[in-house]
């Protein structure tokens, strides 16, 4: 069984509930309870003016957890390679394009086409950080979180590269939002690196099995796992919050689940 | 990196379905590019439709995915015997440890578009038959791929956009050096839908006749479809000269515009780079390049500075687009295929619809088909958003 081993040395966590890292480790660890309130994200102040009009609440939200994340682990965001991965992308955008398209002019913005690609969350980061590196756009439906985090771990050790993996989802407006229930918009970024060092919080050793799904004991937070993609890395954060060594089981594709084994950097 | 073996291949576009088809249309210099009479769609465009899709519904089971973007991946997946080849490998590795890695700009947003138009006149609601996960999602056509060809290893959709499909030889390649899996399935399809037709037209991208990617007067795109897939796996001891190998694979961001190419080429220049540095191979062994060539004015002119600052400007190359319509999503495994075939088969294909390369852009644009044999070649992508892909493929042997 191949393991894939990387340090964590930063995180940025933006949700219901939850403005930050260190806001949502206090609750995973039970210090103070989770109150669900709806996700507040700050304005963008790293992109120029013009490009910050354009983007959309799911942009704010992924590059929020990304600068977190580097932030956090000291590192300059414009080094690394990035892996944004979601499940939905920019809900909103797409509503607003394919109603036009049922209207009778079908006129689009050419600013809504070219928001509507899947990777506009890391064409935006690239121009707000200044990002050359490869960056990439994954999919994996529920499992968007876990083919992300696989993703960015094989870079970390083929590519001997420290990677930032952004996870982020948002909620679909009506009639979508029906045939595709997310509650609430949801964003969590980790950088991951070859070696740890004085920014490390943790080792993580992550393998594919079919051990059984941790779930959150709190069942306020459980309805919260379950009810967002990029949220089934919850038992992960709880893990990484606890700074204690343990192994957590997450979701991943139907009948695969990934086992990461965390070890704390003292 | 270690050498890839693409142990099967196929592509089907509207210059054919399977490679013969693809390789026939080739030689013959042929477009695939007709009139736009897809849908209900009014534009004064060329589309590159593949024929009879709509008239090849799913098996049975699999009837949860159905929408156009499926139906092409499974009439893609059925050419060459390559979805026997992909059950052969699953057989020699464990359905485990096989990967899916496809790349798809729009998946089955088709479905959602007529479903807007179907919407209860008094709730708003969608029809009730619409089926978000099989059909809309972004992951649809891996989760399709993977249940069709009963495959159990790791899966997952690239979408950025036009290099989706060559970035995930790139994911892939990670994957299998990594020891998470043995072999990949890794491809690229997407289908014609109207968010991309009126997308595109919003911004004054398309051209109205077909598309002449590197002529002086081209004036913009036309999008295709296609399906195209291959196989990864580890180069064995014993290639032989008909072998291709994935040789090389480079990666950047432009860091630059959402929808405009940086105008030096700085991102397709690094991208470019790194695959020759990956391949371990100067910039004088590669002997044609596959190009982007979309055809828009400021494409083609940023990748000939990136092209000839990287290779500088003699060597042979094309765009294979003017056949095929830039096929977005698809457009990276596309062109890898096209590559494949170019080096069993001794063929560098010319650009079709171009008439007067463009002096302003230094590259050594073929106009006619060329025979010679062929050791080393390059495929570029680059896509909205500033997402570049290089890729080197080489002969075994």
């Amino acid at each position: 069984m191949t393991a894939l081993e990387a340090s964590v040395d930063g995180i940025g966590l933006v949700g219901p509930g939850i403005a930050n890292w260190p806001d949502g480790a206090r609750m995973l660890t039970g210090e103070t309870p989770w109150v669900h309130s709806p996700t507040r994200l700050p304005p963008l102040q790293c992109l120029p003016s013009a490009e910050r009009r354009r983007t959309g609440a799911v942009v704010r939200l992924a590059l929020t957890a990304g600068l977190e994340a580097t932030e956090r682990a000291g590192v300059d965001a414009a080094r690394l390679p990035a892996v944004f991965t979601s499940s939905g992308g920019d809900g909103e955008n797409c509503h607003e394009i394919c109603q036009v398209l049922a209207s009778a002019d079908r006129q689009l913005s050419p600013t809504r086409f070219h928001n509507s690609v899947h990777n506009a969350a890391a064409g935006y980061w690239g121009i707000a950080t200044g990002a050359t590196a490869a960056s990439n756009a994954l999919c994996a439906y529920d499992a968007s979180f876990g083919a992300g985090l696989l993703e960015a771990l094989t870079q970390v050790v083929v590519e001997g590269t420290a990677v930032l993996l952004i996870a982020y989802d948002a909620s679909y407006p009506e009639p979508m939002r029906s045939a595709r229930p997310i509650a609430d918009a949801f964003g969590v970024a980790l950088v991951l690196s070859p070696k740890a060092g004085a920014a490390s919080l943790a080792r993580v050793v992550t393998t594919l099995g079919r051990a059984p799904t941790d779930r959150m004991p709190d069942a306020a937070l459980e309805s919260l796992r379950t009810s967002i993609p990029a949220a089934r890395s919850l038992p992960l954060l709880a893990q990484l919050a606890r700074r204690t060594a343990g192994s957590v089981v997450l979701d991943y594709l139907d009948g695969e689940r990934l086992t990461v084994q965390v070890r704390p950097c003292l | 990196m270690k050498a890839l073996a693409l142990t099967s291949y196929t592509a089907t576009s509207c210059i054919g379905r399977g490679v013969e088809a693809t390789l026939a249309a080739l030689r013959e210099r042929r477009t695939g590019l007709e009139r736009c009479a897809f849908e209900t769609v009014t534009l004064d465009a060329f589309v590159g439709e593949v024929a009879g899709v709509d008239e090849a519904p799913l098996p049975p089971g699999l009837r949860e995915y159905e929408c156009r973007n499926n139906r092409l991946a499974q009439l893609g997946l059925v050419q060459d015997g390559f979805a026997e080849a992909v059950r052969r490998s699953a057989g020699r590795h464990g359905r485990e440890r096989v990967g899916v890695f496809l790349g798809t700009s729009t998946s089955g947003i088709l479905e959602t578009e007529l479903a807007y138009r179907r919407r209860d006149p008094a709730s708003g609601a969608l029809p009730a038959e619409f089926r978000y996960r099989g059909a809309h999602n972004t992951f649809s056509l891996a989760a399709f791929a993977r249940e069709a060809l009963k495959l159990a290893g790791p899966a997952v959709v690239i979408s950025s956009a036009c290099s989706s499909s060559a970035k995930v030889f790139a994911s892939a390649r990670r994957a299998i050096e990594a020891g998470l899996i043995d072999a990949a399935l890794v491809g690229g399809v997407d289908s014609l839908c109207l968010t991309t037709l009126y997308g595109f037209h919003s911004l004054q991208l398309m051209s109205r006749g077909p598309c002449r990617p590197f002529d002086l007067a081209r004036d913009g795109i036309s999008i295709g479809e296609a399906a195209a897939f291959a196989l990864l796996e580890p180069a064995g001891a014993s290639l032989d000269g008909d072998a291709v190998l994935l040789l090389g694979v480079g990666e950047s961001s432009d860091a630059y515009h959402m929808s405009a190419p940086h105008p030096e080429g700085r991102g397709a220049r690094a991208a470019m780079l790194a695959a020759l540095e990956t391949a371990a191979l100067d910039p004088s062994d590669i002997e044609y390049i596959n190009l982007h060539g979309t055809g828009t004015p400021s494409n083609d002119e940023a990748e000939s500075r990136a092209v000839s600052g990287v290779l500088g400007t003699q060597v042979p190359a094309s765009s294979t687009k003017g056949a095929t319509g830039h096929t977005l999503g698809a457009a990276g495994a596309l062109e890898a295929v096209i590559c494949a075939l170019a080096l069993r088969h001794g063929l560098m294909p010319a650009g079709v619809n171009t008439n007067e390369v463009d002096p302003a852009l230094a590259v050594h644009y073929l106009l006619e088909n060329r025979a010679a044999p062929l050791s080393r070649v390059m495929s570029n992508s680059f896509g909205f958003g500033g997402s570049n892909c290089c890729l080197i493929f080489g002969r075994g042997g």
